[in-house]
């Protein structure tokens, strides 16, 4: 288990990450997800230690990135986000260095290297130059360095930047089959891609957890509002102004005519739902519904509503 | 700890061999030097290398910045130092592997350099061996001592011209400590003189070959090496 205790970097005068405490399950897919900026490489990279945090620690079990670095690199198997690879060496050799540096057994390196050439479709790139591979190729080996040792975790930073749609569905595939079996932590700035992969999300804003939960969990938690987009004829914005007196749940957020059709957004709480008495209201006053449409608070609104502040952007 | 450094040099070196740079770097150090020692050494007639021993460390004061200056900043720059450090390898080891690749580099340039002692075993007469040897000794520890340089040149920055220049100028520091003695108070004159690389080397270079010597070879380079990898470790506390 992995356990982040009041975990706070500063560089400079800049607060990364201000003393965020979270815990991840054996055999987890945690998605960690936040606006650029946000915290996330920050703090996986001091659970790789390639960063010593500031104050707090993480612990990987028994062990903590403080005074037991090395034997928690052992553990981990790392993906960073602009996936560093050697240019001038060529796939083989690149995992094979990697296998040294990971110690694997002379006797098993065969059938590893061969399992992970296999798992990451790397077969006929694997004698080529890393500097002739495309960019899902590269992410590849990418993939491969950091599971060639079998790791008990994972740690993906954005994984899927820069890959077109086919590349990305890929990826997706092999995180969640690599996570049946591993603790996984995926980093991204994009809610599909933790929505695709994770059972459960951080959302990181400014060095500090805004949310930490499922997505049901988070979605309930989120007491949104649902959007009523309705067209209707013979009506007058007269008219329309005056269902807010008669039904008193909904707000009219918008009203205009356009091509003869009174088109208006109205809002109301996502835990009522007064579509029958906008009905019945239409029907009292003859109005004729063209159209009424729906939209329900998505994660996306949940996300936007965590991370931006009112009126700006979420930027340090 | 072995394992590791000896993966790290395996890496640096084939990086070296894999590029034009170590081939070309090889080629222009071998035309200059051999250029620069034949064209006098028949005129001399001497049996000695006494003049090759002089005008290598002046070559090396650019060629080993040259062949350095990537070790760690190429790494910083391209981004692959954070998947090299979050390896279970230690920043020494990282650090002592890429310095004995450099090392080993100069080791195949002084190799190369070998035609002239051989040239000289054919033509010359009454030839010391052992002050021969011993020259050659004295030009590899400069060479270490000059890589050790070059290695903390490089980890200083994560830009490779930068890193050249810093390197350069260190080691030229110590390359001029010993010729300019006459300028320097008399009470600094005995400090300057130990800490210049001439001194030792041309103890060396007559065949003496003294502990104090080796010592001082043997303290730059721990210090040099040293720094270089507290200045890796740097990147944790930024």
């Amino acid at each position: 288990m992995i356990k982040v205790k009041n975990l706070t970097k500063h560089y400079g005068n800049v607060k990364a990450v201000n003393g965020i405490s979270f815990e991840v399950q054996d055999g987890e897919i945690l998605g960690f997800l936040g606006p650029n900026g946000a915290g996330k490489t920050t703090t996986l990279r001091i659970l790789t230690s390639y960063l010593a945090p500031t104050g707090g620690n993480i612990y990987v079990d028994d062990l903590n990135v403080i005074d037991d670095s090395e034997e928690i690199r052992k553990l981990i198997g790392y993906l960073p986000e602009q996936n560093p690879l050697y240019d001038d060496m060529r796939v083989y050799d690149f995992l094979e260095f990697v296998a040294m540096a990971r110690s694997i057994e002379k006797n098993i390196f065969k059938t590893r290297m061969n399992e992970v050439i296999n798992l990451c479709g790397l077969k006929g790139v694997v004698h080529k130059s890393i500097n002739e591979l495309s960019k899902g190729y590269r992410q590849r080996v990418g993939l491969a360095q950091a599971i060639i040792h079998d790791p008990k975790i994972l740690i993906l930073d954005e994984p899927t930047t820069g890959l077109d749609p086919n590349q990305i569905v890929e990826i997706r595939e092999l995180i969640k089959a690599l996570g049946k079996k591993k603790t996984v932590i995926i980093s991204s700035h994009i809610l599909q891609e933790i929505q695709a992969t994770a059972d459960r999300m951080i959302i990181i804003n400014k060095g500090d957890i805004a949310a930490n939960g499922t997505i049901g969990e988070l979605m309930s938690d989120f007491k949104g509002k649902t959007r009523l987009t309705m067209e209707v004829k013979n009506a007058t914005v007269e008219d329309m102004k005056k269902i807010t007196d008669e039904i008193k749940s909904i707000e009219l957020k918008n009203v205009a005519i356009e091509n003869e059709l009174l088109c208006s957004h109205l809002e109301y709480s996502n835990e009522i739902d007064p579509r029958e008495n906008i009905f019945k209201y239409a029907v009292k006053n003859n109005w004729i519904i063209m159209e009424m449409n729906r939209h329900k608070t998505s994660l996306e609104d949940v996300f936007r509503n965590l991370t931006i502040e009112e009126g700006g952007s979420n930027e340090k | 700890m072995k394992n590791n450094i000896l993966m790290i040099y395996k890496k640096e070196m084939s990086a070296f061999f894999n590029g034009p740079v170590a081939y070309i770097t090889l080629v222009v150090f071998l035309s200059i030097g051999g250029w620069l020692f034949t064209s006098t050494f028949f005129l001399r007639q001497q049996s000695d290398l006494r003049q090759l021993f002089d005008l290598i460390p002046l070559l090396f004061i650019f060629f080993i910045p040259a062949i350095s200056m990537s070790l760690v900043a190429k790494e910083k720059q391209t981004g692959t130092m954070e998947f090299l450090v979050t390896l279970p390898v230690s920043d020494t080891e990282i650090v002592l592997g890429k310095f004995f690749s450099a090392l080993a580099l100069i080791g195949v340039f002084l190799l190369f350099t070998l035609v002239h002692f051989f040239t000289l075993l054919i033509v010359g007469n009454n030839i010391d061996i052992g002050a021969l040897l011993s020259g050659y000794m004295g030009l590899f520890l400069v060479g270490a001592v000059y890589a050790s340089i070059g290695t903390f040149g490089s980890a200083s920055t994560n830009n490779q011209i930068v890193a050249f220049i810093v390197s350069l100028l260190i080691i030229f520091i110590f390359f001029i400590m010993g010729k300019v003695l006459m300028l320097i108070p008399p009470g600094l004159g005995a400090i300057v003189q130990y800490l210049s690389i001439d001194y030792h080397l041309n103890n060396i270079s007559r065949g003496v070959i003294d502990t104090r010597n080796l010592i001082y070879f043997g303290s730059v380079i721990v210090f040099f090496l040293t720094l270089s990898v507290r200045f890796l470790e740097m990147r944790k506390w930024r």
